[in-house]
């Protein structure tokens, strides 16, 4: 290994590091003022790539120099920032009041209709941008050759950096985005209009979005799955440079590029991992941040929201006689629909059980589904476990990685720890993308069979009911015990059940991996259903099903998470047959369900 | 009597499913100081909150220089010419005094003279010497004055102020006094909300009284400090 190859590496990381900056400080800036985590940021920035790579073909073929190379992106993070202000004058201000998990869910909303409109807008393939002129050619430094765009890109940080820092701080518009982001009440009782000043700032954030994916096409082509990993990384970004600062971002934001640059040579199939565990350490140090201040405890996720009622004995026999009718009295369609439906209740009931008691929202929760299925699914298929032990082992592996991931991240609580969770849950997946030797990466693990009494569909349905119900009930236990109402009385108020001398962080902690552990329950189960598992599994789109299950079943009721399950599995066997635009449907009625029943339908039902 | 410059008619509000206020009505003319009293949970802050459109009003009318203001938001309200100071002073501490005065600044009023920097360094001369400080780094005097002077730069033509002498030094309540006499001379009304009652006897010329959410008394300040049954009875001072 040369110096030059050291260099080299280091100047890669650094590329990528301006581009993740400008992303991840529009993110930062639009939480310090609207406190909203806006998911769809991610989605701004590949519009921003994909407008790029569509408007500088032209521009370049009319012109080929920089400076119109550099209109051309500017030209597209425009075009962005009037998306996000179009975005934020129809959904958000809307939904500013509504519990912070709907607020989120309804972002999540738009990066599904995002998706799909940039699927039909601009087809499946990949588009690679065209290069910037005058900066195609390579610099030899230390006998490497590195790639000159890249020098640009390192110096782009730094000096949007700098405007940034000016604009906050030389304007009155920059003055008002400080004050908000400290007390954006008094700033409202000083006279300023702060549904103009969101949208400012809304329309600012989704330009630096678009900048960071517009400058980003000389090197990585514009696709249509480049979202997720963006948000990702861009929400690891914010949260370790402390939320709502800029300089934090940018420091932050070095700091992960650089790791992922020479984290590749040393573990080439971990490198997120890698990310996530130094990210894991800056926040036990720091929870605030690098750079962030220590916040004030934030109005809870689900405010307003009760706990669940005690479990009415109708439901109970109900759920059985149901389960019974199908496993002897229908086909084997339904029984496979059947036994998914119990997986998905399952883990959209352990998901419920943290976010209503916990008040922990977790927007990666199918990786402890998925992390339950790939522990079944290998200890069967690659070391040959009886299916016993591995539906055993299933939960187990699942608990013990939530248990992992709450020791190391559930003291930071609220938003924090959602964004974390969906960072956590990108990571996960990708290591079962990458590591194919281990997990078969896009085609997982295929030949996932039951033992010879539960291998057919009926008895394996009524096995799954026996493993899930009780598991569901046995939890529902939880909630009344007085575990469960401490649980909620440090949900309600962290302060004072520290100053009580509850262990809340522990609390927490045992929550989390127990919750884990019925998903992984859930996941173990159905690998042996499905008969195979896949990174699809544990991908984000599984993890916001489960929060649209609940969404639609609402988590006030035990049923809900049950009819949520329900309910969704149904409609996408209904509706994904009959459209290629299932994600746009599903964004869509998401959005209408915030927007019309900001505590979901079993909610609304309740209220009626 | 002329229109009052704010009218507050059968005003009802509170938090949540809990009531505070029920039935407030009072008014405020130009360049009057009344003092706002009552115990702890009166409704004092409830009032002025909701006054501001902090609080949505349940029931009630708020009238403010000719115009209905109920129900509006507060930055509306801000425009039409209220100042607010809240009690715990929320100054942004990121921010440097001239900064946080910047954020204030509103253009003038009509019949009114401006407050420029210069005259609310006047008003207040302990701040001059500090406008490049952060104000997180002022001391609680320092930024309750920054408080005032924040509201002033608006220009407003009212200014409710919430328990402004509440933890400072009794050597700054004097100034402070001076300065609310003064604001009340350039023209501003203030609605003073106060538990200080010497404090509130050198101000105000005015005093409404709150009892459990009502009005238990309004009348000259002088009757108040007089009385000592009404005193007694409404504030639980028997001094």
């Amino acid at each position: 290994m040369e110096w030059g190859f050291w260099l080299a590496q280091a100047v890669s990381g650094l590329a990528g590091a301006s581009a993740l900056f400008l992303t991840a400080a529009g993110l930062t800036l639009v939480f310090g003022v609207c406190r909203i985590v806006n998911f769809a940021h991610g989605s701004f920035a590949m519009v921003g790539a994909y407008v790029a790579v569509t408007l500088l073909p032209p521009l370049l073929a009319w012109s080929p120099s920089l400076s119109v190379f550099l209109l051309g992106a500017v030209l597209s993070a425009l075009a962005v920032a009037a998306l996000g202000a179009a975005v934020e004058l129809l959904l958000l201000r809307r939904i500013y009041r509504v519990p912070e998990l709907f607020q989120l869910l309804a972002t999540f909303g738009l990066v599904l209709v995002i998706q799909d409109g940039v699927l039909q807008l601009w087809g499946p393939e990949d588009i690679p941008g065209p290069r910037a002129p005058g900066l195609g050619h390579g610099v030899a430094i230390l006998g490497e050759r590195i790639p000159a765009y890249d020098l640009f890109l390192i110096a782009v940080g730094p000096v949007v950096l700098a405007l940034l820092t000016l604009l906050l701080r030389a304007t009155r518009f920059g003055l008002l985005i400080q004050a908000a982001t400290r007390d954006r009440e008094m700033v409202a009782a000083l006279g300023v209009n702060q549904a103009l000043l969101f949208t400012g700032v809304f329309a600012l954030g989704a330009f630096l979005a678009g900048l960071g994916g517009a400058l980003q096409v000389p090197r990585i082509p514009a696709s249509g799955g480049m979202d997720l990993p963006i948000i990702a990384e861009a929400f690891v970004v914010t949260v370790v440079g402390g939320m709502g600062s800029v300089p934090g971002a940018f420091l932050a934001s070095v700091l992960i590029g650089l790791l992922q640059a020479f984290g590749i040579l040393a573990f080439p199939k971990i490198t997120l991992v890698l990310v996530f565990l130094v990210m894991a350490a800056v926040l036990m140090l720091r929870p605030q941040g690098l750079l962030g201040r220590p916040e004030p405890p934030a109005r809870g996720a689900i405010e307003g929201l009760a706990a669940l009622p005690p479990p009415s004995p109708p439901l109970r026999a109900l759920a059985v006689a149901a389960i019974l009718a199908v496993a002897f009295l229908s086909d084997d369609y339904l029984r496979k629909v059947a036994t998914e439906m119990l997986v998905l209740a399952i883990a959209a009931f352990s998901l419920g059980f943290l976010i209503a008691n916990a008040g922990i929202v977790s927007f990666g929760h199918a990786a402890f589904l998925g992390a339950g299925a790939y522990a079944a699914a290998l200890l069967s298929v690659r070391a040959g476990w009886p299916m016993e032990a591995a539906l055993a082992a299933g939960p187990l592996f699942a608990g013990t990685l939530a248990l992992l991931f709450g020791a190391a991240l559930a003291r930071m609580g609220g938003i924090y720890l959602a964004m974390l969770t969906l960072a956590f849950a990108q990571i996960t997946h990708a290591v079962a993308f990458q590591w194919v030797e281990l997990t078969g990466g896009d085609n997982g693990i295929v030949g996932v069979r039951p033992a010879w009494w539960a291998s057919d569909r009926a008895s394996y349905l009524l096995l799954a009911a026996a493993l899930v119900l009780p598991a569901i009930w046995a939890l529902r236990r939880v909630l009344s015990a007085p575990f469960g109402v401490l649980l909620r009385a440090a949900r309600d108020s962290e302060p004072r059940a520290l100053a009580l001398g509850l262990p809340v962080v522990a609390m927490r902690v045992a929550a989390f991996a127990l919750a884990g552990a019925l998903a992984g329950l859930g996941g173990a189960v159905f690998a042996f259903s499905r008969g195979s598992v896949d990174p699809t599994l544990l991908a984000i789109p599984q993890s916001v099903d489960l929060l649209a299950m609940l969404l639609l079943g609402g988590v006030q009721a035990v049923a809900g998470p049950l009819l949520g399950a329900v309910a969704l599995h149904g409609l996408k066997d209904a509706v994904m047959p009959l459209t290629d635009l299932w994600r746009l449907f599903l964004g869509l009625a998401i959005l209408l369900l915030v927007l019309a029943f900001p505590r979901g339908l079993a909610g609304a039902w309740r209220r009626a | 009597m002329a229109e009052p410059l704010l009218a507050i008619e059968g005003l009802e509000a509170g938090y949540g499913p809990a009531p505070v206020l029920f039935g407030v009505s009072l008014t405020l003319a130009p360049g009057e100081v009344v003092a706002l009293l009552g115990r702890n949970g009166a409704g004092k802050s409830t009032l002025i909150k909701a006054a501001m459109g902090l609080l949505p009003p349940r029931a009630g009318r708020l009238r403010f220089a000719g115009q209905d203001i109920s129900g509006e938001a507060p930055w509306r309200i801000a425009r039409a010419g209220i100042g607010y100071v809240p009690e715990d002073r929320r100054v942004f501490p990121d921010l440097t005094v001239a900064e946080n005065l910047a954020v204030g600044r509103r253009p003038p009023r009509e019949g009114l003279p401006e407050w420029t920097d210069s005259r609310l360094f006047a008003l207040f001369p302990p701040l001059a010497p500090l406008s490049r400080r952060r104000a997180g780094l002022l001391s609680g005097g320092e930024q309750q004055m920054l408080a005032i002077a924040r509201t002033l730069a608006g220009n407003p033509r009212a200014v409710l102020l919430d328990e402004p002498a509440e933890g400072l030094a009794p050597v700054l309540l004097e100034p402070l006094a001076g300065a609310i006499l003064e604001m009340a001379k350039a023209g501003v009304a203030v609605l003073l909300a106060e538990q200080n009652l010497d404090f509130a006897a050198a101000v105000a010329d005015r005093a409404v009284l709150l009892a459990r959410g009502a009005v238990a008394f309004d009348g000259p300040m002088a009757r108040v400090m007089a009385d000592a049954s009404l005193r007694e009875s409404v504030l639980g001072v028997s001094a």
